[in-house]
């Protein structure tokens, strides 16, 4: 023991504390298209459950509906019943495989602008410096002691955000149920008690994870950023400084530096760290905390319009891209670069799980039935002699009117009857009658001789009776006793 | 092995002084979150011990301040169920039996409320799925000793069957005509080939010829000119192809000779009249239930 430590002098921590971002405002062309995509992004979240679609008097108007009371999820023309989740399923496939192809086509553009985390930020951002200034401001700000000034900018924008994340929260429980009459309900007092704690969770997450965590969750808290990386090759876009263009670093004017010896076109002004919402240097490359937003690139093309050179100095650009510039070659042309195996690949998956689910949409019967056999007693012995069987059937009319349908056996040779009408009026077809939207059950009997196999294989077939037609079939057995008693 | 503690210089943190071929333990404390909340769960089953009852005595335990028991808990929540119920057990109370069936909701109810009481109280004789056994009739076929429409078996559920107690009960007594002495031996037998005959499971041999001569004297009474039975009397229908004890010869035979005498009680004595009627209502649904007799115009 007590050999020389080969490891360097600690630095007293283990692990590196938070540095507070402090990004500074910008303006430019991706600063406008996040604009554009915030607005666009909320204005979806928060207004959807308001839309309006008329389904008829047996079903709810909300346009996009999760109604977890009824098991029903209604999103515009399309009704799904919990038997068809697996169009939710395909949705989550479709959602997965076009995160793939979007990264693999235009890298981390989801993380950049239309992921929840980085627009409410981006909004939260917003907010803190319309309160408390840019980011000279709050610099200054976070360092003067507690004041009057302070105490009261510190509460308005913690009373904004608070807001802000009450009304996110809020808009959330709105997909749940008939969002007019729930509105009333909350603010009266009346709602579901789940809908308060929706709200309250919900308002805690935003508020924590827009106002005070931000790009930590990225960083650490996000498994995406780690399955990007293993996704990302020489072909994805990503925020790239031109090193060969911008090395060496000088300060100053560079016409008096040229004199000097070689000068780059980074004049080292730190704007692109200055407006970066995660507070990286992209100069350092390629980084798990870059979320490709763009808003350095901005920065930067203001500084090099200003100073009278190129702009471009930080752009996006795919690794190969950067090869062919730094020999001096033509660049890819854009198309030619999105088109690869893997982005054609994981288009025709999206693609096909899509078409597969429009087709089976299209196609999908509005009729449904199941058959239960009563297996207590399997089979019942008549007074004539005969061996009774029992069957519970359900039929799901899956169509927003009532409808009725006639239930009819094939398989065998016997009549049917059910507990209404008694055996005396047996017959070929039972006609029931299906509320909208709703699964009717009837108890129904058939009868036969006791001669006969066992167990005879019997289907069910259910006929809706009106102009549209459309008919299901559920397979069930007829039983006799083995030796009768 | 050293037991010397001593501090590590990458994390400032003392050892715990044992060492093996070279490794070190670090005693790093316990992180703080960690440690309030140990003391935060102490605190709290020190409040719990005070609120719930907690403390095992030599009889019960002690109280709490809350003065909850698992048994009061468990009667407010039955209050409660009641309470969701009551409404449709008073619309059951007050429905005639045989209106019931006008309103399928009513209907769909009774049933399911008969159903979890023919569970409880039913099944020990007639089965489970009220598929009876022998001496206990099955309640799913068209069969019915006293009658199968729903004021029928109404009636039967409420006053029992042959049960002392209730002086509406259905009565009926079969003599026991071997024990008894009223028929012989070689007479029950020819009577039993003439039943068996008349259930279509024997030719209408020298014996059941004899035999019908000794039924027409000493079994149409109750049972029928032709053995069709009376549900006025209980007696049961000779020709069909259900038999509640056995239609073998050996069991017709004993039940010739010592006649039976199958008890139900009165439901009526024991159960509310709400369960009685949802009892009966889901034994009529069972696949047997007969509809009522339209009303006679002359009454």
């Amino acid at each position: 023991m007590n050999a020389p430590n080969p490891v360097p002098k600690p630095t007293g921590r283990l692990f590196e504390g938070r540095r507070k971002v402090f990004p500074r405002k910008v303006d430019g062309t991706f600063r406008r298209l996040k604009w554009a995509i915030m607005v666009a992004t909320l204005a979806i979240y928060y207004l959807t459950p308001w839309l309006r679609w008329h389904r008829g008097a047996y079903a709810p108007d909300q346009a996009v509906l999760v109604d977890l009371a009824h098991r029903r999820f209604y999103m515009f023309s399309i009704e799904i019943w919990p038997n068809e989740f697996y169009y939710v399923v395909g949705l989550l496939v479709m959602a997965a495989v076009g995160l793939f192809l979007v990264t693999s086509a235009v890298g981390r553009a989801w993380c950049g602008y239309a992921c929840p985390q980085t627009v409410w930020t981006d909004l939260f951002v917003h907010v803190e410096r319309f309160i408390e200034g840019d980011r000279n401001a709050q610099l200054r700000l976070d360092r003067a002691p507690w004041g009057v000034e302070k105490l009261a900018k510190r509460t308005g924008k913690f009373a904004s955000w608070l807001v802000i994340a009450a009304l996110t929260g809020g808009a959330w429980i709105f997909y749940f149920a008939d969002a007019p009459t729930l509105a009333r309900q909350f603010i009266s007092g009346n709602a579901p008690t789940v809908a308060y704690a929706t709200v309250g969770v919900l308002t805690a997450t935003t508020f924590i994870f827009g106002g005070l965590m931000r790009e930590q969750v990225c960083i650490y808290m996000c498994p995406w950023p780690r399955i990007q990386s293993a996704m990302m090759d020489e072909r994805s876009l990503s925020v790239t400084y031109r090193a060969w263009r911008g090395e060496p670093r000088t300060r100053g004017l560079k016409r008096s530096q040229e004199a000097e010896g070689p000068a780059g076109d980074c004049i080292d002004c730190e704007a692109c760290i200055a407006v970066c919402p995660t507070g990286i240097d992209i100069r350092e490359g390629a980084q798990i905390g870059c979320i490709t937003c763009g808003l350095c690139i901005d920065a930067c093309d203001q500084m090099m319009t200003r100073i009278g050179r190129p702009t471009q100095l930080i752009g996006y650009l795919t690794e190969l891209d950067a090869d062919h510039e730094r020999r001096g070659e033509a660049a890819i042309s854009p198309i030619r670069r999105l088109l690869h195996p893997r982005t054609i690949a994981y288009f025709l998956i999206w693609a096909g799980i899509g078409c597969a689910m429009l087709f089976a949409l299209g196609n999908r019967a509005r009729i449904g039935v199941s058959v239960l056999q009563t297996r207590n007693p399997i089979w019942v012995r008549l007074s004539d002699g005969a061996v009774r069987n029992g069957y519970l059937i359900k039929i799901r009319n899956m169509e927003e009117r009532p409808r009725r349908f006639a239930i009819s056996l094939d398989g065998m040779d016997a009549l049917l009857w059910d507990e209404q009408s008694g055996r005396g009026s047996a017959a070929r077809r039972i006609v029931v009658a299906a509320n909208a939207d709703q699964v009717a059950q009837r108890q129904i009997f058939l009868a036969t001789s006791t001669k006969g196999e066992a167990r005879t294989s019997i289907d069910f077939t259910v006929r809706a009776l009106d102009a549209e037609g459309g008919s299901a079939r559920a397979t069930s057995f007829f039983e006799r006793p083995e030796t009768i008693p | 092995m050293s037991d010397e503690k001593r501090v590590d210089e990458a994390t400032g943190t003392e050892t715990v002084g044992h060492e093996w071929d070279g490794i070190e333990e670090l005693d790093t404390p316990m992180p703080r979150w960690w440690l309030i909340t140990l003391f935060g769960t102490i605190i709290f089953a020190i409040g719990y011990c005070f609120a719930y009852p907690s403390i095992p005595l030599l009889h019960s335990s002690t109280a709490g301040y809350l003065g909850w028991t698992s048994h009061g808990q468990l009667d407010a929540e039955l209050a409660a169920d009641h309470a969701r119920k009551a409404p449709i057990l008073a619309a059951i109370a007050r429905t005639p039996i045989e209106r019931i069936a006008d309103d399928p909701r009513l209907l769909a109810a009774a049933q399911e409320g008969g159903k979890a009481a023919f569970k409880v109280n039913c099944t020990q004789c007639h089965g489970s799925g009220a598929a009876g056994a022998k001496g206990y009739p099955n309640l799913n076929d068209d069969d019915w000793l006293w009658g199968g429409d729903i004021k029928a078996i109404h009636q039967t559920l409420q006053h029992g069957v042959r049960y002392p107690g209730d002086d509406a009960t259905r009565m009926s007594q079969m003599p026991a005509f071997g024990r008894d002495g009223i028929l012989k031996a070689e007479q029950i037998d020819d009577v039993v080939s003439y039943v068996r005959f008349l259930s279509h499971q024997e030719p209408f041999n020298i014996s059941a010829r004899r035999g019908k001569e000794i039924f027409a004297q000493n079994c149409a009474a109750c049972h029928g000119a032709e053995g069709k039975g009376n549900r006025q009397l209980g007696a049961p229908n000779l020709t069909d192809a259900i038999w509640l004890y056995g239609g073998d010869r050996q069991t017709i035979t004993e039940t010739v000779t010592n006649a039976r005498y199958g008890i139900m009680p009165a439901w009526g004595q024991r159960l509310d009249p709400v369960t009685v009627k949802m009892l009966a209502l889901y034994v009529h649904s069972l696949g047997g239930g007969e509809k009522l007799p339209p009303a006679d115009p002359a009454k």
